[in-house]
């Protein structure tokens, strides 16, 4: 039985800080750091904004972009790395919150910035399976990187639902495909009870982003028995604008091809919400019949590669609620005084 | 708060939902289960309100109580829902940004929690409507 996308929904708290100004307190060089990495700026959450909030946020403009009965909603599953509590669900929270409650099934995922397209695969199963009749899989975070490393300039917050479901008269994209790609790579993590991510530092790009994003993309293409050239758009996991640039041209894809989905230089890393970003503002601009190729990284480490073909349904759903590009605009800019307040760097005594 | 006191309203507090008296067509926020008016003729059905109001009259906190110092300063508002009904609720924007009449629409928000081992209060707070 076919899946896909029944609707989609994304959230951008208002406020951002410049890599320029986290530069100047570091004493880094802006200039450089941001060339390198490709990033402008990113996205800061507000002091009462969390992975719950943000996961909510965008499960409300997905079933508002299509109008759903949240009761039809079995499954809600939450990808994050920064979920509010170390014990008790961020979904149930959503699902509370959205009024899908209680006849539903729920749990959290982790898997560094992939848990978002995981939930998506376990959403698109129950629905194939005739489980579930909707399920919804968000992938929300507000990143911390520790003050001064190299993460900071990018460590973001924004959160991507997508409603999976299996009646082609409401699907917007149909899934043609997943295809994942696995290993035990210690490239980033954070033990219980730490505030901030360790990672293993420069090297980890091959082992890490490069190999899996490769090994699914490849193993996608190969099952479907597609090339680059069959796609409209692809996407692939922005940790920064270097990597998925440069995944791109090693796998055939061309700059015309990503540059629609590339939202990180001006939003930073959103982790499990970064890829799902990526779709939903391909999807802002996709037309009947467009194939999209996407492919999420998530350290420790896998990679989910996506074929997504556009249906004619996707018109019905325009104009409902704000793109990407329009949640982009007009930020509130603020200085890393009051950065470090909201992510609780900088504490009242 | 207590936790058990929080869950009780958490759904009203989550999702606006009040109530609607279909005799003389009055809204309540918070809820309520009997029509002041109305009485026992009173026909009350459970209703959620999409949160569109008004700011009728706020306040700016300088000094909070205590769980809410990093938040200052910021708005206390009376906001009036186009139903009719006037809550108490924090207005999510600059000190210098809010005005009298101001269109509002609710947003999703932690309202607070109870110190760093508690629970994480969240609920509903509003934003300029644009
Ligand atoms: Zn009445």
């Amino acid at each position: 039985m076919k899946t896909g996308i029944v609707s989609y929904g994304a959230y951008i708290p208002k406020y951002r800080i410049k890599v320029e100004e986290i530069a100047r307190v570091w004493g880094d060089d802006a200039e450089s750091l941001s060339k390198g990495l490709k990033v402008d700026e990113k996205s800061v959450p507000d002091i009462d904004e969390d992975a719950a909030t943000i996961a909510v946020e965008s499960a409300r403009s997905a079933i508002a972009r299509c109008n759903i009965d949240p009761t039809r909603i079995g499954a809600v599953y939450t990808g994050s790395e920064s979920h509010p509590y170390a014990v008790k669900p961020t979904s149930t929270i959503v699902a509370e919150a959205i009024g899908a409650t209680p006849q539903l099934t729920a749990a959290d995922f982790e898997f560094a910035c992939k848990a978002g397209t995981a939930a998506v695969q376990a959403c698109m199963g129950l629905a194939a399976s005739k489980q579930i009749d909707l399920g919804l899989a968000i992938g929300s975070d507000v990143s911390q990187g520790a003050p001064g490393d190299a993460l900071e300039y990018t460590a973001a917050a924004g959160g991507v639902s997508m409603l999976i479901g299996t009646n082609p008269d409401e699907i917007i994209a149909n899934i043609e495909d997943t295809y994942s790609f696995t290993t035990d790579t210690p490239d980033f993590w954070r033990r219980e009870g730490m505030p901030y991510p360790e990672h293993g530092g420069r090297f980890t790009g091959e082992p890490g982003y490069f190999k899996h994003v490769t090994g699914a993309a490849e193993g996608l293409m190969s099952k479907l028995n597609t090339t680059p050239k069959d796609y409209d758009y692809a996407v692939f996991h922005q940790p920064n604008g270097k990597f998925p640039s440069r995944v791109a041209k090693m796998l055939g894809f061309t700059t015309e091809q990503i540059l629609p989905g590339l939202v990180v230089p001006k939003l930073g890393n959103t982790y499990s919400g970064s890829c799902l970003m990526g779709i939903a503002a391909t999807l802002d601009q996709a037309k009947p019949g467009d194939c999209i190729f996407a492919t999420a990284f998530g350290s420790g480490a896998g990679a989910d590669a996506f074929s997504f073909e556009v249906t004619e349904n996707i018109e019905k759903s325009r104009n409902k609620v704000a793109t990407i590009e329009e949640m982009l605009q007009n930020p509130t800019y603020i200085d890393y005084s009051i950065y470090a307040k909201h992510k609780d760097k900088l504490r009242r005594a | 708060m207590s936790v058990a006191r929080f869950w009780r309203k958490q759904v009203q507090r989550y999702n606006l939902v009040g109530t609607h008296c279909k005799s003389c067509d009055e809204y309540f926020y918070p809820p309520r289960n009997m029509c002041p008016t109305c009485r026992r003729n009173g026909k009350i059905e459970s209703y959620k309100f999409n949160g569109d109001g008004e700011v009728i009259s706020f306040t700016v906190i300088r000094t909070a109580a205590v769980g809410f110092e990093h938040q200052t300063p910021y708005i206390l508002a009376i906001v009036q829902l186009k139903e009719g009904p006037k809550l108490t609720t924090q207005i999510s924007c600059g000190i210098d940004e809010i005005y009298l009449g101001m269109k509002v629409k609710p947003v999703f928000r932690k309202l607070g929690d109870g110190g760093e081992k508690g629970m994480i209060y969240y609920g509903t707070k509003f934003i300029a409507a644009e």
